[in-house]
């Protein structure tokens, strides 16, 4: 069954697209033809491979380490320990609490302790397992409940506590309260939710080659999702002063918040300044798992209190996360997981606790939808639940309660700007539902279980289910966030060009085609060039928090800005009435339409060149103070709120546990699509990693280990369990954003999840309290 | 040893390969055809996939000794016959939106290539069926399915 998108292409698409058309990636044609320079696929002469040796144990104390062996096999140069890294030992995004290479103990299972090069991968990883470590294991802390408590031993035996508020394991502790959570309420559901442990699973390995230059420095090409936050942290570790240390972005296969946190980068620099050799690092997939953090796992409790009339009275939740052996981004997860625990609704007294846990646990960090996903799992199944006990249509039990312009969020945060969840919730639910299976026939193709003949109809009944969620744009709580870009006007070869330079990664999502949108719009100009990304420009920022269309999309408006500027003061000295003109097709345009001038014959051999920072508006810290009275973890701490919602169909064998997903449809505000087809991939992507994470996929943990770090044991969607979807664009406009842009890329992957397990509910009647959902869960046995 | 075989209608020849080796790593490593991509070596993810002997396989699942004397054909082959620098599918991948992050489309390419040959208009449960073995991460599949129709009716057209 098709059922078409919304913004398929109609034949009007083009590769030199102005910001609203379809345009075609610049990127797509070597990513077809396969000569699309990945970072696995770099290549030098006289290169050396790089490996990592990683700690079989959750815990234990390192006594000591014999290289030996390792350095005396044939083909190796090089062996590595803690005691070669010349500068900081410890490195991290917000606290640097995580060893380069083990120093006294290892905290998680696959933790590197140390690195070869050789001449061969397959000679490094022989000779790495001659490297003897003398381990004295230790019992891990494996449970992040019971990590809470204060006769917990502990992960790191001076945690971080400064930084944020906590104690004992507790990394971060989100307080927030507003109004008065003491209040009685007709209706009170209560519940308990598990979310399992996710991984971004790109497809492309953590990878790169880091090249020994003649001054000293080293020269990294690397997949990142921020070139300048691996370059401080890899200098820092380095020794080097940042200007040594220079960072290129390779090709990226992928990214998720998977490559927000250093891998290999500062592991292949120290062996090639070692070696005075090329270093190629390229992780296994079985590696990546362990090289990578992951989405938290979270343990929810949640009360809703509600009048007759659904109206909500108080919401009380408690989130824990479990963040494993180091920070990484974990205190703003847990941040952004007490920000939206409540969802989309409004609701004055509300009590949040937050907490994130250190354990011996895989590290856990940002991976898209940041904490909100698994918050709105709780928050959505509470709200399947107290329809149920009102007896109210859950759609309409959330439009009754959603939140709109002028909302106030559990932080006291006005929501400002277009806040369209009940349209959303209405788009969904109005859009027409697929066709009910045929009774008299059937195809295998079709039914739970597939061509594995498991059914032939019996035992299958088909859910609807709904959800909707939110989460913000841009980074938060007082962020300076920022994006730097330098755009170039000349004349080449006779024709008009416009050369874009900023360091932001493109990581598959679409950024150097809008880049590209943007300078042809606002310059008049055909041609485009990007010029790669690296760090001979100031920083962008991360491609993260779906903030990076809207960051540098708004520095390299604003350096476009100043060189049409710059264009005009040279227009204007020569005599020519630029008021109010504009640049449109090589040409400056006056205000009333007519051409003044050729923008090439004024440029002639000129260069008009402008490099501008674009900051987005300045946010506010939560309100810390735990011992204050009244209102506290209150602050307009979010830049910006995007919102989606879902519709999900599936036909569930309920005696098997087996599932098919029928359709799903998707409403989404996006402000203003820049580049629709971008826009749409985004939306259909994003909603099939929720579904991963609803029907399949998780990292199981046991004592502290990995149990299936493989595509083989860790099942991510295929095109067979990814169902046709619809999609619904909307472009309501934020007037505070550049091109009243809304970021994209998280929330069709919050609310697809509990969309998923609300249609399932709705098929076998059983509550599924934790995703992923097992076929056990199913079938209740 | 010395591994001799043909990569793309050229005959080629690597020597001190280790025997270990997978044919994807020599395609990648040692002929310098990167565009053959390695996600999980294992078998599982389809990003891989060349022709061997005009048969569809996961490179990362034939040892190097097993290419001895065979033709393999790999993404950058693809192409080779048409004017414009690409064919038909690759066309249509750029053109749909089927790329993103592209890690999985020289692999979901060739399999295309392979099911268009086998089954010229394939309905949309067959697409489902033959590209299963190949993951993607970025695009929710749904712009891919967009893509092999397209290419699909262009085929047509040409070779009714």
């Amino acid at each position: 069954m098709s059922v078409p998108t919304t913004q398929r292409p109609t034949g009007t698409e083009t590769a030199t697209g102005r910001l609203g058309d379809i345009t075609l990636l610049p990127d797509g044609i070597p990513k077809v033809t396969g000569d699309f320079a990945y970072s696995s696929d770099l290549w030098m002469d006289d290169m050396l491979w790089g490996v990592t040796l990683r700690s079989p144990h959750p815990r234990a104390r390192v006594r000591s380490i014999d290289i030996g062996a390792a350095l005396a096999t044939a083909g190796v140069t090089a062996v590595l320990t803690h005691e070669d890294v010349p500068g900081s030992k410890y490195y991290g995004l917000e606290i640097a609490d995580q060893p380069v290479l083990a120093v006294d103990e290892v905290r998680y299972t696959g933790e590197p302790v140390a690195i070869v090069a050789a001449d061969h991968p397959e000679t490094a990883r022989r000779a790495a397992a001659k490297i003897v470590v003398d381990y004295e294991v230790l019992d891990p802390i494996t449970d992040s409940r019971a990590a809470m408590s204060p006769d917990s031993p502990l992960v790191h035996a001076t945690p971080t506590q400064d930084h944020y508020p906590g104690g004992g394991n507790i990394l971060r502790h989100v307080r927030i309260r507003r109004g008065d959570p003491t209040l009685t309420a007709d209706v009170v559901v209560t519940g308990e939710y598990d979310v399992g442990m996710q991984d971004q699973a790109f497809l492309g390995p953590e990878s790169g080659l880091a090249v020994p230059a003649e001054d000293g420095g080293v020269d990294l090409f690397i997949a990142t999702q921020w070139l300048h936050v691996d370059q401080r942290q890899v200098a820092e570790s380095l020794g080097l002063p940042e200007d040594k240390v220079r960072l290129s972005l390779a090709g990226v296969g992928g990214a998720f918040g998977a490559r927000e946190d250093v891998s290999m980068q500062i592991h292949a620099c120290l062996l090639a300044l070692r070696t005075n050799k090329p270093i190629k690092m390229v992780y296994s997939r079985e590696e990546s798992f362990y090289g990578h953090v992951h989405r938290h796992p979270a343990t929810m409790r949640y009360e809703h209190g509600a009048n007759r009339d659904g109206t909500l009275v108080y919401v009380k939740c408690e989130v824990v996360l479990d963040g494993g052996a180091y920070a990484s981004s974990s205190p703003a997860v847990v941040s952004n997981a007490a920000s939206f625990a409540v969802g989309p609704y409004n609701c004055d007294n509300v009590l949040i606790d937050g907490y994130i846990l250190y354990t011996n646990n895989p590290p856990c960090g940002a991976m898209r939808g940041f904490g909100a996903v698994q918050v709105c799992f709780g928050h959505e199944s509470q709200m399947d639940k107290l329809a149920a006990a009102l007896g109210i249509d859950p759609v309409e039990l959330r439009i009754h309660n959603a939140m709109a312009e002028g909302s106030l969020m559990p932080t006291g945060q006005v929501v400002e700007g277009a806040a369209p969840v009940a349209e959303l919730l209405r788009r969904v639910k109005d859009a027409p539902l697929p066709a009910a299976a045929p009774t008299d026939s059937y195809d295998l193709r079709a039914l739970p279980g597939g061509v594995s003949n498991t059914t032939h109809g019996e035992g299958v009944r088909r859910g609807v289910g709904y959800a909707v969620g939110f989460k913000n744009v841009g980074y938060s709580e007082g962020f300076d966030d920022f994006s730097t870009a330098r755009v170039r006007l000349e004349v080449v070869g006779g024709e008009l060009v416009a050369t874009v330079h900023t360091a932001a990664a493109e990581v598959g999502q679409g950024l150097i085609t809008v880049m590209a949108q943007i300078a042809r719009t606002e310059l008049g100009v055909e041609q485009v060039i990007n010029q790669p990304a690296d760090t001979s420009i100031g920083t962008a920022g991360s491609t993260s928090a779906s903030r990076q269309t809207y960051c540098t999309g708004g520095a390299v408006q604003a350096a476009c800005e100043a060189v049409r500027d710059g264009i005009l003061a040279m227009a204007s000295a020569r005599g020519l009435s630029v008021e109010g003109a504009a640049l449109r097709d090589g040409k400056i345009v006056a205000a009333d339409g007519a051409a003044v001038a050729s923008v090439a014959d004024l440029l002639g051999e000129e260069i008009v060149e402008e490099t501008r920072e674009f900051h987005h508006r300045p946010t506010e810290p939560l309100t810390r103070d735990l011992g204050a009275p009244g209102d506290i973890g209150q602050g307009a701490a979010h830049l910006q709120f995007a919102f989606a919602a879902h519709r999900v169909v599936a036909d569930v064998d309920v005696e098997l546990g087996l599932v098919r997903l029928v359709e799903v449809t998707t409403a989404q505000d996006v402000g203003k699509a820049l580049n629709p087809l971008s826009v749409v991939g985004q939306i259909q992507g994003g909603t099939t990693q929720g579904i991963g994470l609803a029907l399949m996929e998780e990292i199981q943990v046991k004592d502290g280990k990995i149990r299936n770090p493989s595509f083989t044991d860790y099942l991510i969607p295929t095109i067979l369990d990814t169902p046709p979807m619809q999609v619904q664009v909307l472009e309501l406009g934020d007037p505070h954003a550049p091109y009243g842009l809304r970021g994209v890329g998280e929330p069709p992957t919050i609310s697809s999840t509990p969309a998923v397990v609300s249609a399932l509910r709705a098929a076998t009647g059983r509550p599924l309290t934790r995703v992923p959902v097992r076929p056990e869960h199913i079938t209740g046995t | 040893m010395r591994l001799t075989f043909d990569v793309n209608g050229v005959g080629q020849q690597a020597d001190d390969v280790w025997p270990g080796e997978s044919l994807l790593y020599v395609l990648r490593e040692r002929m310098g055809l990167p565009g053959t991509k390695n996600a999980c070596e294992q078998g599982e993810c389809g990003s891989c996939s060349v022709y061997l002997d005009g048969t569809l396989v996961c490179a990362c699942l034939v040892a190097a000794p097993q290419a001895q004397g065979r033709a393999v054909r790999t993404v950058e082959g693809l192409a080779t016959d048409s004017a414009g620098g690409l064919d038909h599918i690759q066309q249509a991948f750029v053109e749909t939106g089927a790329v993103q992050c592209g890690f999985c489309t020289p692999g979901l390419i060739m399999a295309t290539d392979d099911l268009l040959a086998n089954t010229p208009t394939p309905s949309d449960a067959e697409i489902r069926e033959a590209l299963a073995g190949n993951l993607c991460r970025c695009t929710g599949y749904e712009k891919i399915l967009d893509a092999v129709r397209l290419a699909a009716s262009r085929r047509t057209e040409v070779t009714p």
